[in-house]
């Protein structure tokens, strides 16, 4: 059921459907880790429905990265990724004003207030479907429906660090300082990425998210 | 492929920490002796390209600007002895990670990781065209697409950077299918809904959501490297089995520096 495809001619797309499910979250991770560290495979890029494997082209052909995909899927099939999040990170941050720019416009777009905008964030549960873009992003499942706002026209030049975030029907945190068009709810002062500790990412794919509102003081 | 046959020539391994220079070069001044091999684009530095060269104590190694194409490349033999941020010693100049641009003042201690002798006989250097051809192979939405990308030439606009050379040219119909996010892989051609095709270069991000018709080959990632701002491109698609035996005819001519 997988489609697996050259993207270039040093990697190559695997794909499990169109759609973002539980089965197909579950499959991206599933893949993700069977092919951690094997020789000649130089970067895994996991994301909603994908993973994109890249390789050594002189270490590595197309046709065998491929049989070793599906090795390693049919012999995955059987152990299930956990249903439960393993572990839960708790994300302090503070909405609105000058640390949330977008949360009067995210209400504005879902009829609702900015209180209620802000409850409906900080009381659902999420799981890092990936990290992607920048370095220790999280791609976010789980954001109420009401609260998808598209992505803006023209990306801001400047997400500060830890700006907690909403693009289409995905919640995210800018680990660092960058440019970006997801909708800015509020800023959270953990550091998402730091490249001297280990793991650098705070967050890994499978964990567990809940944002947890602050006040001013605390920041 | 310039900064791995810098390396080579210097007697180091090819991954050695070593200099880049983009389009204004640099000034060098070396407090010891030193050997030193220049690649990539001739930024008139007044000293052979493609060879060992041995740099007396005091010298000063004038680079840049460019005289060709957009980088040039200053290996030292013994490599340079910098710290690694994530087992690399390279910079992330968008984001900051693993150090910074370097500024006059600076001084940069040589290493002692020297791995065999250095070739002081210079080499016949890739040819740097000035309106270049990318060879590319499919995309994986290459069938959304119906080979618009390979019939007119694209400019490389001032708006590039080392996270995507933004090209210029006739619009490519933006395909209506909606898409994931999905990895994206460097040399990728993007199309956003605009239709002005952006490459990914070296510090690309690692997923992205607009469709890709083409993907560079590999052989041809260091054309990307020496294109600069108003420089002419085009793109011939050309099937993945010769996209490899490009790159390893590219391989034996790299390694034929150690020869």
């Amino acid at each position: 059921m997988a489609d697996i495809r050259a993207a270039s001619d040093r990697s190559l797309l695997v794909t499990f459907g169109e759609v973002i499910t539980a089965e197909s979250a579950a499959a991206v991770a599933r893949l993700t880790h069977a092919l951690e560290g094997l020789r000649g495979i130089l970067n895994l890029h996991p994301a909603h429905v994908s993973v994109l494997v890249e390789f050594d082209p002189r270490l590595r052909r197309h046709a065998e990265i491929e049989a070793l995909v599906r090795e390693r899927l049919e012999s995955g099939q059987s152990a299930d990724a956990p249903a439960q999040p393993q572990r839960i990170v708790e994300i302090p941050v503070r909405y609105g004003g000058e640390f949330g720019p977008d949360l009067d416009e995210v209400a504005r777009h879902a009829g609702l207030s900015p209180e209620r905008v802000v409850d409906l964030h900080a009381s659902a549960r999420y799981l890092v479907h990936f990290l992607g873009f920048s370095p220790g992003f999280p791609y976010l499942g789980g954001l109420p429906p009401e609260l998808a706002t598209p992505r803006l026209a023209v990306p801001r030049n400047l997400a500060p660090a830890g700006s907690v975030a909403i693009g289409g029907s995905h919640a995210g945190i800018y680990p660092m300082d960058s440019p970006g068009g997801w909708r800015i709810l509020g800023r959270t002062p953990m550091r998402l990425f730091d490249a001297d500790a280990s793991p650098p990412a705070l967050l890994a794919m499978g964990d567990g998210v809940r944002f947890l509102p602050i006040a001013e003081g605390r920041f | 492929m310039a900064l791995r046959a810098a390396n080579l020539l210097a007697g180091n391994a090819e991954n050695a920490p070593a200099l880049e220079m983009t389009l204004t070069g640099g000034v060098f001044e070396f407090e010891t002796d030193a050997v030193i091999a220049l690649t990539g684009s001739d930024f008139g530095a007044g000293l052979p390209l493609w060879s060992a060269v041995e740099i007396p104590a005091g010298t000063l190694v004038r680079c840049g600007p460019t005289r060709t194409g957009a980088r040039c490349y200053l290996a030292v033999r013994g490599g340079i002895a910098v710290p690694r941020t994530l087992a690399s010693a390279s910079t992330h100049v968008l984001t900051g990670l693993g150090g910074r641009v370097l500024r006059s003042g600076d001084v940069l201690p040589i290493g002692q990781e020297a791995v065999r002798k250095p070739r002081f006989s210079a080499r016949a250097a890739p040819e740097y065209a000035r309106a270049p051809l990318l060879r590319a192979t499919a995309g994986p939405q290459a069938d959304w697409f119906s080979g618009e990308l390979y019939q007119a030439a694209y400019l490389v606009t001032e708006e590039s950077n080392r996270m995507g050379l933004r090209l210029s040219g006739p619009p490519i119909p933006s395909p209506a299918g909606h898409m994931l996010t999905e990895g994206v892989a460097l040399g990728a051609v993007q199309v956003p809904p605009g239709g002005q095709p952006i490459v990914l270069f070296v510090e690309h991000q690692t997923t992205g959501g607009y469709p890709k018709p083409a993907n560079v080959i590999s052989a041809d990632f260091w054309r990307l490297g020496q294109l600069r701002p108003r420089d002419e491109v085009r793109f011939e698609l050309i099937p993945l089995d010769r996209a490899l035996a490009l790159l390893r005819e590219q391989e034996q001519w790299l390694y034929s520096l150690l020869s």
